[in-house]
């Protein structure tokens, strides 16, 4: 019997992933830029082949509650992110310390990464709640509020609401990766660290920093990822408003698909949004490919 | 080497207690309202210890009696069940030859083939999602646990692969060799050989695997619009919109939603956290 070579079996064993990758993602993602270039309606499926060139696009590009998303994303990206690394990075350090309870205060932080994210979204609406919820009652009860808020009804504060539910939700996970990095920091480093006469701050800075710069900024990147594609947590605490003040691009593109019925005008802010990831991931990619050289 | 000042101490545990407290206190205010008369709960000022305790919140989802809400309810948990288990097995049987593939036999274009398969599952569900329901309504396919399963296994495929890919590179390769030699062929290599050794992360995979399942929502809201396969994210942002505001309801819904993947997490936390870090960290 022949023995197949190497490389013939490699790919055969690849075959079934390649099958599905290219089925459920490729394909589609091809006929998304197709979409993009027609006049496309989610029910009348004829209007599929209406090519209207680059109409969409300049229209997305034009669209000013198209553009204030964009703003929304980037603020709650920036802001929701930035807390969770900085979070993330000060639990470890103290999960990293010696004290009673630590096992399972390294067991609560589990909580809310295995909490579902649409039950999270609804817990916090519930929290946030005008008439009846418990931040109001909790603030006016210490006395930091005077009276009752609509914490998600008032624009100025329901993205940042939404984005606080987000970081409670997220910053454990910076805080494990974070963590799994400094038990790998040998304690004979600190120690001589510390009999060359370091104090805190050059400790954090010349022995822990080194150790976890490359870990935290995998996590920053691929929270920024995942962040950037914000939808459930948008859905189930405020549907965009008030007013779109938490309307973020992929809300966006599922309105003007879903609600509005436009496939085609919804293909291109898509196009627009993957060109964004696709930036974010190959910075991703980039990071996990040094590691892998330097591991 | 940690002699610390007894200000230090001090310190360390106020700041311990602080972060439990904000770990915990969500949650159980949620099991609270869960538990809770919305008489107690619309009382002004809110008074945090029910005056009554009662669990008819979970017997109404739970205690069927033909109720609508017990039917939605269980039959949510259901199709959330049947998806999330059929697209694990599924995209394990797949990733394992994969990820297996791209350890032992490297190669050029395998090694970019990996970045893509990682992309894949990093890219926005919007870039793909109007082709995808355009597919699914003319295979007739909307509304069934089969769509589901389908785009699932287009996002679990490529992450579990490279899970198992960066464990597998953790196995000694001679221990392939010798049943080559005897003329094994690869498959059966992976299936006695490899897997045995890699089972610990195996688990690791299919747990992530099943927590990704269970928590999608966004696929399972636009492909499902009845009971015959709404997910029980939708079924519980379906609660939470309702006209209807009944606080300790929806409260127990998420509860409910929440105890399994809670449940893995913990039975299998070491698994949960060493899938956590080679999923986010290693190349």
């Amino acid at each position: 019997m022949t023995q197949m070579s190497k490389t013939t079996v490699a790919w055969y064993l690849l075959a079934p992933m390649m099958i599905i990758i290219v089925g459920v993602a490729g394909y589609p993602l091809i006929k998304t830029v197709y979409f993009s270039f027609t006049a496309a309606h989610l029910v009348s499926p004829d209007t599929s082949d209406q090519w209207v060139g680059l109409t969409n696009f300049l229209k997305a590009l034009g669209n000013a509650k198209f553009r204030s998303s964009i703003g929304n994303t980037v603020y709650f990206v920036v802001f929701s992110v930035s807390a969770e690394i900085l979070l993330g990075v000060l639990v470890a350090l103290l999960l990293n310390q010696e004290f009673h309870g630590r096992t399972l205060l390294r067991a609560l932080v589990i909580l809310p990464l295995a909490l579902p994210t649409v039950v999270n979204a609804m817990m916090w609406r519930l929290i946030y709640g005008p008439d009846f919820g418990a931040l109001n009652a909790l603030l006016t009860q210490v006395g930091l509020l005077a009276e009752y808020r609509s914490w998600l009804g008032d624009p100025s504060s329901a993205l940042t609401m939404v984005a606080l539910a987000d970081i409670w939700k997220n910053f454990p996970l910076v805080a494990l990766i974070t963590l799994a990095a400094l038990q790998t920091i040998s304690r004979d480093h600190l120690e001589a660290a510390l009999l060359d006469g370091a104090n805190a701050w050059q400790r954090f800075w010349h022995v822990v920093f080194p150790a976890i710069v490359a870990p935290v900024s995998v996590a920053l990147v691929l929270r920024t990822i995942e962040a950037f594609k914000v939808f459930d947590i948008i859905y189930v605490m405020t549907r965009g408003g008030p007013a779109s003040s938490t309307k973020t691009v992929s809300f966006h593109v599922y309105q003007e698909a879903f609600a509005y019925m436009r496939v085609g005008s919804g293909a291109s802010y898509a196009l627009i949004v993957v060109l964004i990831s696709a930036a974010l991931i190959a910075v991703y990619l980039k990071l996990l490919q040094r590691q892998g050289e330097t591991a | 080497m940690t002699r610390r000042s007894p200000s230090q101490t001090i310190m360390i545990y106020s700041l311990a207690l602080l972060l439990g407290a904000v770990l915990l206190a969500p949650v159980l205010w949620l099991f609270i309202m869960s538990v809770s008369s919305t008489r107690d709960l619309t009382a002004l000022p809110l008074t945090w210890i029910p005056e009554t305790i009662s669990l008819e919140n979970y017997a109404k989802l739970l205690g069927g009696g033909g109720s609508t809400v017990a039917e939605s309810f269980l039959t949510a948990l259901r199709n959330s069940l049947i998806v999330a288990l059929s697209a694990t097995a599924i995209s394990l049987a797949v990733a394992v030859p994969a990820a297996y593939s791209f350890s032992r036999l490297p190669g050029r274009r395998r090694k970019s083939l990996l970045f893509v398969a990682i992309a894949t599952f990093m890219m926005p569900p919007v870039a793909i999602v109007l082709p995808l329901y355009a597919m699914m309504g003319e295979l007739g396919l909307l509304n069934t646990h089969l769509s589901l399963i389908l785009v699932y296994c287009g996002i679990l495929v490529p992450f579990t692969t490279w899970l198992l890919k960066s464990n597998f590179d953790g196995i000694p390769m001679d221990l392939d060799e010798a049943p080559i030699i005897d003329g094994a062929n690869r498959l059966q290599v992976i299936w006695h050989v490899t897997l045995p050794i890699a089972k610990p992360a195996l688990g690791a995979a299919a747990l992530m695997a099943v927590l990704m399942a269970w928590d999608e929502f966004f696929y399972a809201l636009l492909f499902t619009n009845d009971i015959r396969a709404k997910t029980l994210p939708v079924a519980i942002a379906d609660f939470a919109a309702g006209r209807v505001a009944d606080y300790g309801l929806i409260s127990a819904a998420g509860i409910l939603a929440t105890i399994p993947p809670v449940a893995l997490a913990y039975f299998l936390q070491k698994s949960l956290v060493s899938g956590l870090m080679s999923g986010s960290v290693k190349g």
